[in-house]
């Protein structure tokens, strides 16, 4: 299997998409001959044309809001938000008409769309630039949301968000896009969407992360196995729709959970995650499911981040608060440097 | 609307100019006034400073002392005229864009570049010297703009407000509306679009099919004028017209800026993938700095001593900001606590006393 990074992944998929379906368009700003700001679209213009892969004037209601209409008309468009606070300028047509329509029309229309947000923290930027939106958009009937956090994972996401009837929020973690991984691209070897998985098998805990939280998970993981501490890791891959079956499946075998976000922590993903947890599997329970999350602050400046995201050590001590009574040797966990 | 109303709320069918590319004085309109010449000379100056001011930024970039710069070079007509168009009781509202223009309001440099340099979001204090944070979501500010300019004209002050966006920000709803608002409400505010041929990698050709983004202003009755916007003696008389014509009670007015960003849109871009060389060469003759120093030196208001000691004086400045610069700052990360509300709430309390926690358990 080739190594590519979750950008490269995306790119090839958006290049298929395009190559398999020539309903697919792709449009956005800075898309075209710049390949996008992080360089996703890269070449596609070039390869496909102008009339495949094109820049928009600067105004992001005005892309989704045609998008609605072209895909009204037939269309397939995969639009890109540049960055995750810039995508709220559309919200409008995003939580009135995207979410909406199929139900407004009682089914009678569709609409095939997929919204590309690059979102979240982590990489130093201003202002403005790193926000995680995605409860925003779980918390919107009609909305599938869709965060990879491996490049494979990326590559049939997408591929799956293209092809699905319904209008898709796909959120790409900006902190991962430069992160490499074997992928088989060529052959599908699962179906991700909509289908939780289980990243490291465990058997004392089990972690449930989605996004840039996957990676604090896995390296939790990783340093609690060196105390003797076998933690499985479970990724959503898509929050909306929400995989019950594989979450509690992990949680009913392990007994204890700990879920992490990105995210701030108030009414997020994480609360609802914790809360089907809880009432699907009470009495597997042995201590209460626990969040991770980012504090309830507007995303800090670069200078101040690290303080703001949850990072192992903070996965750690909430690991540590789950009541392994039972376990003294797992009192206290080696902590790594901040 | 009679066909005379409309005419005169129209922009002129070319740019204003007083002065061409090579410095030599053009016949303008005689609607607009030529500026003194004790501003234009105090705008060389600042010209001259700003120009150093962005190029160490861009230094300091590559330092890593700043996360990001955007720089304006080539622009500094607009970034001095936007600012030396206003008094001090007049509110700026720039963009990110726009750090020049706020040394030349006379702020701190340093804490100009809290943002970029990331240790805070703001750096200055707003209501202290009149000037909005430096807006990222594009054109949002000129909606605040308008608002600040309502507020100063129900408050009965002879304040102005004026929003700098640029020609991509003139695509964006929020634009629109502020204009709408401010002619329905004969807000006192100038819209000062710096259109600088550039939206990142979008030209202005595939942003908008008007005849020139000042032609925006009329649909919504705000009168509007365009400008060449590397002739500082140009951009200030008009600017200076609009804010007499907003501060006067007569409502908003719209003048769009022919100018070029000459650097790529920050440092972390890659201007090779969407524009020649060829193209920046062509404008690089229409130099703003040169030109008014060129045309000030012709009609004898500037001499070759003051040309140095303008160029001392802009490299003091920098060197003043490359050493405060380089000192390293210790960021309070509890900080991030502190301004959410006015007073924090039950849960802020106890997430500020976890971090602490986990601060004193790393120094321990
Ligand atoms: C609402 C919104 N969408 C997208 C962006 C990302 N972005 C930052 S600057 C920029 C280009 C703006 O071009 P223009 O208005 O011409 O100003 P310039 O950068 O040329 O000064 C874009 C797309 C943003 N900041 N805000
Ligand atoms: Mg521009």
């Amino acid at each position: 299997m080739p190594t590519v990074s979750m950008a490269q992944a995306l790119n090839t998929a958006l290049r298929d998409a395009l190559r398999d379906d020539e309903r697919v368009l792709i449009f956005g700003e800075d898309v075209g001959p710049l390949g996008g700001v992080f360089r996703i679209t890269d070449g596609l213009t070039r390869d496909f044309g102008e009339q495949r892969c094109f820049d928009t004037p600067l105004a992001e209601s005005g892309i989704v809001g045609l998008a609605v209409g072209l895909a009204m008309g037939g269309f397939r468009p995969v639009v890109e938000m540049q960055f995750d606070a810039f995508a709220y300028p559309a919200f409008e047509q995003i939580a009135s008409h995207v979410a909406k329509l199929r139900n407004r029309t009682r089914g009678r229309l569709a609409l095939p769309m997929v919204i590309r947000v690059p979102y979240g923290g982590g990489v130093g930027g201003v202002e403005h630039h790193c926000d995680s939106s995605e409860a925003y958009y779980a918390h919107t009937p009609g909305l599938k949301v869709v965060t990879p956090a491996t490049p494979e994972d990326a590559y049939w996401l997408l591929r799956d968000a293209v092809a699905d009837p319904d209008p898709v929020v796909f959120l790409e973690p900006k902190k991962l896009y430069w992160s490499k991984a074997e992928a088989g691209l060529e052959r599908r070897a699962a179906a991700p969407f909509g289908r939780a998985v289980v990243r490291r098998p465990g058997r004392d805990a089990t972690l449930v992360a989605y996004g840039p939280a996957v990676l604090v998970a896995m390296e939790a993981a990783t340093a609690a196995a060196e105390d003797g501490l076998d933690l499985e890791v479970v990724d959503l891959r898509t929050i909306v729709p929400f995989d019950d079956e594989t979450v509690v499946a992990s949680v009913r075998r392990t007994g204890r959970c700990v879920v992490v976000q990105e995210a701030q922590g108030f009414a997020g993903v994480g609360a609802e995650i914790a809360a089907r947890v809880q009432e699907r599997c009470f009495h597997s329970l042995a201590a209460p499911v626990l969040r991770v999350a980012g504090f309830d602050v507007p995303y800090p400046p670069p200078k101040l981040e690290h303080a703001h995201l949850p990072g192992v050590d903070r996965v750690l001590d909430a690991v540590e608060r789950l009541q392994f009574g039972d376990r003294p040797d797992v009192r206290h966990l080696s902590r790594g440097a901040a | 609307m009679s066909a005379k109303t409309v005419r005169g709320l129209l922009p002129s069918s070319a740019p204003i100019r007083f002065v061409d590319e090579s410095g030599s004085a053009v016949k303008a309109p005689a609607k607009y006034a030529a500026p003194p010449d004790e501003l234009l000379r105090a705008a060389y100056r600042w010209m001259v400073v700003g120009r150093r001011f962005d190029t160490q930024a861009t230094a300091l970039t590559k330092q890593g002392r700043l996360a990001v710069y955007p720089s304006s070079r080539g622009q500094e007509a607009c970034q001095v005229a936007g600012v030396l168009a206003l008094r001090e009781q007049d509110w700026l509202f720039p963009t990110y864009r726009d750090s020049v223009a706020l040394v030349a309001r006379g702020l701190d440099p340093v804490e100009v570049l809290t943002l970029l340099r990331g240790d805070w979001h703001c750096g200055y204090d707003p209501a202290a010297v009149r000037v909005a944070p430096q807006c990222t979501p594009l054109a949002t500010q000129v909606l605040h703009a308008t608002g600040m300019a309502e507020a100063m004209r129900r408050k009965g002050e002879d304040g102005v407000a004026m929003a700098f966006v640029g020609d991509g920000g003139t695509s964006e709803g929020d634009f629109h509306e502020a204009l709408n608002f401010a002619a329905v409400f004969k807000a006192p505010v100038v819209f000062f679009v710096q259109n600088n041929q550039y939206a990142i990698s979008v030209p202005l050709a595939r942003q908008s099919a008007a005849p020139a983004l000042a032609y925006k202003g009329v649909g919504y009755g705000v009168r509007s004028e365009q400008v060449d916007g590397n002739d500082l003696v140009a951009v200030l008389s008009v600017l200076r017209a609009a804010v007499e014509h907003a501060r006067g009670g007569r409502g908003p007015f719209l003048v769009e800026a022919h100018t070029y960003r000459m650097d790529a849109h920050t440092n972390a871009d890659d201007a090779g993938r969407y524009r020649d060389d060829e193209e920046v060469r062509r404008w690089s003759a229409a130099d703003p700095v040169r030109r008014l120093e060129t045309y000030l030196r012709g009609r004898g208001l500037l001499t070759g001593e003051d040309v140095e000691a303008a160029g001392v004086r802009a490299e003091s400045f920098a060197a003043d900001l490359r050493a405060r610069m380089n000192a390293d700052t210790e960021a309070d990360l509890l900080e991030i606590f502190d301004h959410v509300y006015a007073e924090p709430t039950p849960q802020l309390r106890e997430q500020r006393e976890l971090l602490r926690a986990e601060l004193n358990a790393q120094e321990s």
